[in-house]
């Protein structure tokens, strides 16, 4: 149990930026059994739990908006069983998703979701918000690789659900549900994940264009192609300086994009689809296309790419990051608009993501404290996110809802989305105890209506 | 809340001493974590990374949190390693945000006077005057050459000293007899000027010798500026940043001239503060532009000795490898100088030794300092761990590159009751020794 002044501090922000709540106390459960003591005790005082990973969260989701206690799984951390034979892994929340990741590779093993904070974040953390990561092209995302949870209800009752099955179609799927419910339907204290078998081969491609739309249409082209890679990630020329900064590794700061391409498998289907990738870069207007000289610059540049949004903090006080998503095939428009809104408005925008996925992280660089310039990078993202669900995307693609997004919710579920959401989440936690203030905002955010010739 | 007027005055100390612009550097990623010693062996704890003490400074300066004792073991806490700053993708200079808050804390906070009189006999006397540091160094030498060490231990001669020297009284080093120098393996070319460090130049004299008689061997010239102070590195991490400033600039003047190539120096922890010279005093218009000459020559001796071509020296030794050597980062010489290829080469090509490398080699071993005396026990927590790589791995030999570092390696190897098994050595002497049992 903590409750100094520091340790409320300490535990009252994550990786968001401008929001910040203190907690009233924070604790560290040992078991599933104290947990369900703990919501048990903050069900019958009404007290909000808040549980949290590691605090990398980019939606403000583990912001104790609300007070009360955030959980933390620091003590609940231990990989627990590898099953060899139903190929699966059963971990506390608390485990670090790149140690659980290092665990299966050194079996044989593979579990393929590795958001950029893989190395910090718990997961825990990862299931409650359903996470990404930089394989999700070809292997999902991790709702993909959950098979069984223990969680605490929020009244206190201890429930397993799912198994280590293949198929399961007994009733609704509640895995689906809780997964990526950001903490806000109980608290997942086991979680058992599928693996799969670790890839023999694996090569990386990196190519430079002179604009933005060559290489989202090398995007689009690849795809149309019939090649799914495990990765195809973008980065605009602010991101490119950014992680050069950061990094000192060459990457060229004149290049306006630049992508990673990456496929694994077989020897000859690596070889192949990489070879194959390279050549539609060039076919599309790469200035280069080239192959990784070793797997030692490739997991350099993979590095690199994971800490993009970080290391544009660097050009301004503030980094406001967006995670819009758009059907695959609408990648090239998304980024044109992107450009178009930054121009319009006059803010500093620099994109990077996982452009295979259709899903973009279009990140604002600006200050606080400068109330004008804020106005104008909430009119931005505003519009972006409009440009995104009007191609028939979402607001979020990995980060999830939280605090910071959920006045923007309706423009993606409309009325009648958000009602059912509403009923479930008051079906499930009727006293509204399990990280209150996330995903339903007191008030819609009024919707923007974008004029012809934008 | 009542604030009482301490804690009004401690908040306005860290409104003027830290700068809004270095807390907003930082974006609350988290890549920070995994970096930072005390984080790790505190099970996690916030409080106790990078980001957390970061929130608590800016907590501070914009009154979201007021001084109390939970806030200041959050900064006591941190070894200052500087780990968290090649791991930070924002470019946060944690390390000057590290020494704003010290001289915010220090500014404020009330001293008894025991604690007084301790950091003024440390930081006014006897590390800012290089002959009082020799003076108690002698008394030192004295005690150890008389064979009363082992007698005396027990009640304390060296509670005479300032407490950190007390502590280090279970490893000193031993003194050496004068052996005869090398000769010069070819005509002096490069001119080195060789900063001696007021620690590495009175207990750890015998590695300056040594220091000065490879650098002679490779064909150096080495000069020795007389006027040359205490980095001030001790003074800057513990709040005192202005008194070593001072000698700051007595050093910039003392190593002021043309006719140096390099500055060399042979401990981690003072180079880093050496290197750093130029950003401390660039709004200094009498020193900006010379200080920034003096970081530019400076360099550590591992970087140097490979410059100069001792790795082909060390290849033309040839002995089967009978043990194996290791090494232990100095914290500072490869977070803020990043250093560390060039002395991992030169054990790699040591005769008689297999190099291997320790497990989390580059993260701190507890020294940081004195933070081995002002925090034992998160010391020592973070030593032992340290240890356990050290009983896997099983060397006969771990090198550093500071002071700090080998004494805390020694006390590490003694408190496993491995001194049969391994010793802690400079890399200076580790090299020497090679070559001079390995060739006639």
């Amino acid at each position: 149990m903590k409750h100094s002044q520091a340790h409320l501090l300490a535990y009252s922000y994550d990786a968001t930026a401008n929001f910040q709540a203190m907690p009233d106390l924070v604790l560290s459960p040992r078991n599933t059994e104290e947990v369900a003591e703990i919501v048990k005790f903050c069900a019958k005082e009404q007290i909000p739990i808040v549980p949290r990973g590691s605090g990398t969260n980019l939606a403000a989701g583990t912001v104790p908006s609300r007070g009360g206690v955030v959980l933390l799984f620091n003590n609940m951390s231990e990989i627990l069983e590898l099953d060899q034979e139903n190929l699966t892994i059963t971990t506390q929340p608390g485990a670090i998703t790149q140690d659980v990741s290092i665990y299966v590779e050194k079996n044989g093993l593979f579990y393929p979701p590795d958001p950029s904070s893989m190395k910090i974040s718990t997961i825990g953390g990862n299931v409650s918000e359903n996470s990404g990561g930089l394989r999700g092209l070809k292997y999902g995302v991790t709702k993909d690789y959950v098979k069984a949870l223990t969680i605490v209800t929020p009244d206190g009752e201890v429930m397993k659900i799912g198994g280590k099955l293949a198929k399961d179609v007994a009733g609704y799927d509640l895995l689906s549900l809780l997964v990526g419910s950001e903490g806000t339907l109980g608290v997942i204290t086991e979680i058992t994940l599928k693996l799969i078998p670790l890839p023999v081969a694996k090569k990386t491609g990196i190519a430079y264009f002179n604009s933005l739309e060559e290489a989202a249409k090398t995007v689009s082209a690849i795809i149309a192609n019939r090649i799914i890679p495990v990765t195809l990630e973008f980065m605009d020329k602010g991101t490119i300086g950014a992680v050069e900064d950061f990094m000192e590794i060459g990457l060229p700061r004149e290049a306006e994009a630049m992508l990673l391409m990456e496929q694994d498998g077989s020897e000859k289907q690596v070889e192949e689809d990489i070879q194959k990738m390279i050549a539609i870069a060039k076919e599309n207007g790469a200035t280069s296309a080239i192959l990784a000289a070793s797997e030692e610059e490739s997991d350099v540049l993979k590095t690199g790419r994971r800490a993009a949004l970080s290391a544009l903090s660097r050009k301004r006080p503030t980094t406001i990051l967006e995670d819009a998503t758009v059907p695959r095939s609408e990648i090239a428009k998304m980024v044109k608009a992107i450009q178009e809104i930054a121009l319009k408005y006059d803010v500093q925008i620099s994109t990077f993501g996982h452009a295979g996925d259709g899903n973009l992280h279009p990140t604002c660089l600006t200050d606080v404290r400068d109330k004008e310039e804020m106005e104008r990078v909430e009119k931005a993202l505003d519009e972006i996110f409009q440009v995104a669900i009007d191609l028939g995307g979402t607001i979020t693609g990995e980060h999830g809802v939280g605090e910071m997004k959920s006045p923007y919710l309706e423009w993606k579920l409309g009325a009648s989305g958000m009602a059912l959401m509403r009923n479930i989440k008051q079906s499930i936690d009727p006293k509204n105890i399990m990280n209150p203030g996330k995903i339903f905002a007191k008030e819609t955010k009024k919707r923007l209506v974008i004029h012809g010739g934008n | 809340m009542v604030v009482t007027e301490l804690q009004q005055r401690m908040q306005q100390s860290f409104i003027e001493n830290v700068d809004e612009e270095y807390l907003m550097d930082c974006m609350r990623c988290g890549f920070c974590l995994p970096a930072c010693p005390t984080y790790l062996v505190t099970n996690k704890d916030e409080i106790h990374s990078p980001r957390g003490r970061i929130a608590l400074m800016k907590g501070m300066r914009d009154g979201d949190v007021v001084w109390d004792g939970s806030v200041e073991e959050s900064f006591d806490m941190c070894l200052g390693c500087r780990a968290c700053e090649p791991a930070c993708p924002a470019g946060v200079q944690y390390g000057v945000l590290l020494e704003e808050t010290r001289v915010a804390v220090e500014q404020v906070k009330p001293k008894t006077i025991a604690e007084k009189a301790i950091r003024t006999s440390t930081f006014d006397g006897v590390f800012a005057d290089q002959k009082k540091m020799a003076g108690a160094v002698k008394l030192v030498q004295f005690y150890q050459k008389s064979g009363l060490q082992k007698a005396t231990r027990k009640i304390g001669f060296l509670n005479l000293f300032p407490p950190f020297m007390k502590e280090m009284e279970g490893v000193l080093p031993t003194i050496e007899t004068k052996k005869k120098r090398k000769v010069a393996l070819k005509p002096k070319t490069t001119t080195v000027a060789f900063f001696a460090g007021c620690l590495m130049d009175t207990l750890f004299q015998e590695t300056n010798r040594k220091t000065i008689e490879l650098l002679e061997w490779l064909g150096a010239n080495v000069v020795i500026p007389k006027e040359q102070q205490c980095c001030g590195a001790l003074h800057g991490h513990s709040g005192e940043l202005e008194k070593g400033l001072r000698n700051a600039r007595a050093n910039v003047d003392a190593f002021d001239s043309d006719s140096y190539d390099y500055i060399v120096n042979n401990a981690g922890g003072c180079g880093a503060f050496l290197s750093e010279y130029e950003k401390h005093l660039q709004s200094d218009s009498a020193y900006a532009e010379k200080s920034k000459r003096f970081s530019e020559r400076m360099i550590d001796i591992s970087s140097l000795l490979v410059k100069l071509g001792l790795n082909n020296r060390l290849k033309e030794i040839q002995v089967e490898s009978q043990a194996i050597v290791t090494y232990q980062d100095s914290c500072h010489l490869r977070n803020v100088n990043k250093v560390f290829l060039e002395p991992r080469s030169l054990l790699q090509d040591a005769p008689g030794f297999e190099y291997k490398e320790l497990i989390d080699a580059g993260s701190c071993c507890g020294s940081a300092g004195i933070y081995n005396i002002l925090q034992p026990e998160m010391a020592k927590k973070i030593l032992d761990l340290k240890m356990k790589g050290v009983r896997e791995l099983q060397p006969a030999k771990i090198v550093t590159s500071n002071p700090g570092c080998l004494m805390q390696m020694q006390v590490g190897i003694q408190r496993e009751g491995l001194e049969d098994e391994m010793q802690a050595m400079h890399i200076v002497d580790f090299l020497y020794d090679a070559i001079h049992k390995n060739q006639n």
